[in-house]
């Protein structure tokens, strides 16, 4: 990274940019996302959170009553207190940020790596600008769209039984949108050398969409909201889970967007 | 070189060679995508360790994070 003298701003460029320094600077902006959705799912998330789980346990109660027959009213929370492997509060504050951290440093490493790859093969894109790229189109590709088919559930809602059948269609999702979005760039970058760059975007943008949701609509769906489960909750919580998703992308893409301004500017 | 110092308004971007960056791109991949398995879903629908320990301490960020929990 370090330069001494070269000749042009082209070779400042491209020696500026070795994929190590990528990496760190996709996981320090993994971190600053990290701790930020921190910050905003545990404003935003945990009060439905809570709320969603005081409605599962009062159902569990009921349930766990019936199980056990003797000593209905103590048995579950004795049985409670045993199986609590985390404290409930540990789980909403500690819990909640080594989740998110963990997951931001993660995302940042990958962050870093599709920069490196797509950094001087969309079009004339400026380093930030490429990086603003690889936020919308991972964010669309890998959180909006999964979440659209398959929304984020709180506590209480979802079967049981389904967890691996939704697991999987969870996963598969991720895999279909993502590889139809590479696809598309793949395509638009096509198109680009014969139509505009405008257009190329466009007719790219489209085809992914339409292919999207068509793959949305033939994988089945689950209605598995228990009845009685406040609308109000479940729609607090899901718009939290999306914020906390944006929030998580934005401090990555922001975060290693201006790291990598700073290190290119330096290195001049 | 007649052409000098003409301060170029947008630098080319020169793209890093795929061979360069794959070595990196296996080794951080997979321990990035570990990391995002064990908050997204390890001791959920799979489990690599026995128990609930992990599915426990992550749960909530599962949740939020979009996953399936349960
Ligand atoms: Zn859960």
């Amino acid at each position: 990274m370090p330069l001494s003298e070269t000749g042009t701003d082209r070779a400042a460029t491209s020696a500026a940019l070795d994929v190590r320094s990528l990496l760190v600077w996709g996981l320090l902006a993994g971190l600053l996302g990290g701790v930020l959705a921190f910050g905003f799912a545990e404003a935003f998330g945990e009060p439905s959170v809570d709320t969603a789980i005081s409605l599962e346990e009062q159902g569990g109660a009921a349930e766990h009553s019936h199980d056990d027959g003797a000593a209905a009213g103590h048995s579950h929370g004795e049985e409670g207190a045993e199986e609590e492997v985390v404290s409930r509060s540990f789980q909403s504050t500690g819990g909640l940020a080594i989740g998110t951290v963990v997951y931001g440093l993660g995302l940042g490493g990958l962050f870093g790596l599709a920069f490196a790859f797509a950094y001087g093969r969309l079009g004339t894109a400026s380093p930030r600008g490429t990086a603003v790229a690889v936020l919308g189109i991972g964010y669309t590709a890998v959180v909006l769209v999964p979440f659209l088919t398959y929304p984020a559930n709180p506590p209480a809602v979802g079967r049981g039984e389904t967890i691996g059948e939704r697991t999987g269609l969870f996963f598969g999702m991720v895999g279909i949108s993502l590889v139809l979005a590479l696809v598309a760039v793949f395509v638009g970058r096509k198109l680009a050398q014969r139509l505009d760059g405008w257009t190329a975007v466009l007719v790219a943008g489209l085809g992914y969409l339409v292919l999207v949701t068509v793959a949305a609509k033939l994988l089945p769906d689950f209605q598995e909201v228990p009845d009685g489960f406040p609308g109000a909750t479940l729609w607090e919580f899901r718009i939290a889970s999306l914020g906390t998703s944006a929030v998580l992308w934005a401090g990555i893409g922001i975060g290693f967007a201006a790291l990598l301004h700073r290190g290119l500017t330096r290195a001049r | 070189m007649t052409t000098h110092a003409v301060a170029t308004p947008v630098p080319v971007p020169v793209s890093i060679p795929v061979r360069q960056i794959l070595p990196y791109a296996l080794f951080v991949g997979i321990i990035s995508l570990i990391a995002l398995y064990f908050v997204g879903a390890e001791q959920g629908a799979l489990a690599v360790f026995d128990g609930t320990y992990v599915h426990e301490l992550v749960h909530d960020a599962r949740h939020l994070l979009g996953f399936p929990c349960h």
